[in-house]
């Protein structure tokens, strides 16, 4: 078993497709690691390196015109410009400018000689290409040195046969090999040919930079679209335009599993600017969250010659649904079901460990609280919108998705087209908070292009936006902690009031158990109810987080004040229970866990900096609150009037 | 056949545009100017904000007929001759933007308040900014490019050079 695989864990907040397609790459990349970087000639000169994740029929150092298609990875020019692609999605985490940080590093290029473009979505070339589950960096940080790391070493190979000298007494900056010596110096570009012919080094042999010799790395630089932003050239997927581009809205069900019977279809058609409308019946299972679905929600197109259009005309669209089969969940009815069943314990157990009953039995006090979070949508400032332009054979998309990857194979299955006829290009995205994970609305344009053969935008209206998410759903938690004769906390009780379907949770509704800090306590006990529910839902930024971390840490607080202890005090004291040391917590993968030492260092630093413990005036205080998510430790203070 | 003026250029409407529609559809769709962002159609986001005689509108609320005569200013338009303002500099070594999407209508509403007051408090930049919602939540950034812009603003007065927001 390689290091790689070891280290791969479920992550509960995390979609489990996503953390597939992970393992999958994970695999491929380990068992062919020698393989891993390819290096290819560039026509005109200069050095191509690129980045497989399994293909090692492809790797040979040649010069070659073709290769030029190849979806380069880092490309040398002869005026030394240092082209780098960014392979994942930027929708505001910044990997356009970090990914290739890491990578102009090990290179030794100053960032000012470096351009930066979107990369190809292309997984026989890039593996996974996908802006989700905060894993970007930690996925990547390591063949992206790999990459750097090589092409560099390429780089001096070539210097040491041009200049006959040993490559020991070479060193790099800046973008040239330098030979102090004899005071040579030759940039990347002017090298770049001679390394293209060079053997492609074994990665693992490279000595990567240590940190104290890091440059870049560590430094704040702009974001590489920010010039772009503040000058309003194109960037965001809703601003793809093509010639002859038609615009459409897809006039979705209003509610949930409910489809459209007839519309005046004929009157809207003959409205300003209307090129077509018509209906569109469900496609798969669109209620159901999945980054590789392939489905379309039913409702009426319109067609039109702008986005105005469209909007003007659904105005007069009148349609007759059957809403024999919409879903008729009342979010008042579950809270008010949530607050009857949160008085007793849950059907299925989570978690049982040690003996809650005589802790409780034995407690000098035992707080209660019960909380609530409600359905929330992504709202992400960019409507949903997606372009396409179906050529009868073949597909070419534009999309602002966060899983592009996934999306080829959605809309291959969709069609009924091959894979390698479905061409997609990474739009950035005006957020995504996870809403942009599902590739629903690439979907929709796929099939509505499928009917015209002319280049389409479908735009999502602001409403649509709101009201056709896959939701971070809501939930409800029933605590109940013991406080033994010391204050402190032994036991904790739990029932989770969640969201289901087919007897599980919906997706994003569920629970570990494992949270902090349950892995501090010998008595524990979690119990979870599922209410029924038809609502589309999902991943939204910190799954799970989100919502988990007010409501325990909130409690956390209540049992701390019922105990008369001071909070820190008590988080302190917590930590130093944490068992095993390194295991539990929420929201880490890769063997990461909550490290008791930095939870308390973080947790004491917050405090400190916010002065805890300090004078406030009447009616002023201060909360404290830890968490452990993503492999991150967080402590926050909040100054509260 | 509508004339606009946008950024001292003249543009021609034809007629299949409605002239009821907004000018934020026209200038996006029908002529190309992508920079004016679409975020909620109803005047609370302003994502979509431009200038009109020098004062910030939301572009989705105004029917394009009546920008008609008027002096239009978008995004595109406040670097003149690909010289940025200082305010689009600070943005940029601010490094204000995450998502982006935003950006353009915070910009174009953040240089209306340089012209109207040259040194604003945090209070002035907070309440005069409050109608742009940024979902990454880059408010405090934004506070500290216009802080930035308008220390250099003050000191390019001070040496006499242009004093351009």
């Amino acid at each position: 078993m390689t290091r790689h695989e070891q280290d791969f864990e479920l992550d509960p907040y995390v979609p489990e497709s996503i953390q597939r397609w992970r393992a999958e790459r994970r695999k491929a990349m380990s068992l062919d690691r020698r393989h891993f970087i390819k290096v290819t000639g560039l026509t005109g000169g200069g050095l191509v390196l690129g980045l497989g994740a399994s293909a090692p029929d492809v790797v040979r150092a040649q010069a070659g015109a073709d290769v030029f298609e190849a979806n380069p990875f880092v490309q040398v020019r002869p005026d030394n410009t240092i082209v780098i692609f960014s392979k994942n999605p930027d929708v505001g985490q910044g990997v356009k400018t970090a990914m290739p940080m890491i990578v102009a590093e090990e290179l030794d290029v100053d960032w000012e000689q470096v351009v930066v473009e979107q990369a190809d979505i292309d997984q026989s070339r890039y593996g996974v290409q996908i802006a989700g589950g905060s894993t970007s960096i930690p996925s990547n940080w390591m063949s992206l040195r790999q990459a750097g790391a090589t092409a560099r070493a390429m780089l001096v190979a070539a210097a040491e046969l041009e200049l006959g000298v040993d490559a020991a007494e070479l060193t790099t900056e800046s973008g040239h090999v330098i030979h102090e010596a004899s005071s040579r110096r030759l940039s990347y570009g002017e090298l770049a040919e001679r390394a293209s012919t060079l053997p492609v080094p074994d990665p693992v042999s490279l000595t990567l930079k240590a940190r104290p010799d890091w440059k870049l790395l560590g430094r704040r630089i702009t974001g590489v679209d920010n010039e772009k932003i503040v000058t309003g050239q194109a960037l965001f997927g809703i601003d793809q335009q093509l010639p002859d581009m038609v615009y459409a809205t897809l006039v979705k069900a209003p509610a949930i599993g409910a489809r459209p019977v007839s519309a005046n279809l004929d009157h809207v058609k003959g409205l300003p600017g209307v090129i077509d409308a018509f209906l569109v019946e469900r496609v798969g299972d669109p209620i159901e969250f999945g980054i590789d679905t392939a489905a379309v929600l039913p409702g009426v197109a319109i067609v039109a010659n702008s986005t105005w259009a469209t909007f003007k005309a659904r105005d007069e669209l009148e349609v007759e649904w059957d809403e024999s089969e919409a879903a008729s969940d009342s979010w008042s009815e579950a809270v008010a079901e949530a607050t009857r069943l949160g008085a007793a314990q849950g059907e299925e157990s989570l978690v049982d460990s040690g003996d809650v009953d005589t802790a409780f039995a034995e407690a000098s006090a035992t707080p209660e609280g019960f909380y609530t979070y409600q359905f929330a949508s992504h709202a992400d400032l960019e409507p949903q919108n997606c372009t396409a332009w179906f050529k009868g054979d073949s597909i070419e998309i534009w999309a602002p998705t966060q899983t592009p990857t996934m999306a080829i194979p959605a809309v291959a299955n969709l069609l009924g087209l091959p894979e390698d006829r479905v061409t997609l290009h990474q739009l950035r995205g005006g957020g995504g908070f996870g809403r942009r994970l599902a590739n629903d609305s690439v979907c929709e344009v796929a099939w509505i292009a499928r009917q015209l053969g002319v280049p389409v935008k479908a735009q999502w209206s602001r409403e649509d936006d709101m009201g056709f998410d896959y939701y971070r759903p809501g939930g409800f938690h029933s605590f109940r902690a013991a406080l033994n004769n010391q204050g402190r906390l032994s036991a904790w009780q739990d029932h989770f009031i969640t969201f289901g379907r087919n007897g599980r949770p919906i997706s994003s509704a569920n629970l570990t158990g494992r949270e902090f800090p349950v892995n501090a306590l010998p008595n524990a006990r979690i119990t979870q109810t599922l209410l029924p529910s038809g609502i589309p839902s999902g991943p939204w930024r910190a799954p799970g987080s989100n919502a988990l971390a007010f409501a325990i840490q909130s409690f956390l607080h209540e049992c701390s004040a019922a105990a008369g202890r001071d909070h820190l005090e008590f988080l302190l004291e917590l930590f130093e229970d944490v068992s095993p040391p390194r295991g539990g917590g929420s929201g880490g993968f890769g063997g990461g866990g909550l490290d008791p030492a930095r939870a308390a260092a973080v947790t004491r630093r917050a405090a400190e900096e916010a002065g805890w413990g300090r004078e406030l005036p009447a009616g002023r205080g201060l909360g404290l609150a830890f968490y452990f998510s993503h492999r991150g430790h967080f402590a926050e203070v909040a100054e509260v009037s | 056949m509508l004339e606009l003026n946008i950024n001292g250029q003249t543009f021609e409407v034809g007629d299949d545009v409605d002239p009821a529609t907004p000018l934020l559809w026209v200038l996006r769709d029908t002529l190309g100017l992508v920079g004016t962002k679409y975020g909620c159609g109803i005047g609370q986001c302003s994502a979509c904000t431009v200038h009109i005689n020098g004062a910030p509108l939301q572009s989705c609320q105004l029917p394009v007929e009546r920008a008609v005569g008027q002096e239009i200013t978008t995004i595109e338009g406040l670097a003149v001759e690909g010289e940025l303002t200082e305010l689009q500099q600070a943005w940029i070594d601010e490094d204000v933007a995450q998502c982006g999407y935003c950006q353009a209508g915070q910009v174009m509403r953040a240089t209306a308040l340089l012209a109207q007051n040259p040194n604003p408090s945090d209070a002035d930049i907070d309440s005069f900014m409050s109608s742009n919602i940024c979902r990454c939540g880059t408010y405090n950034r934004i506070r500290s490019a216009i802080r930035n812009a308008a220390d250099r603003l003050a000191a390019n007065r001070g040496s006499n050079s242009r004093g351009v927001v």
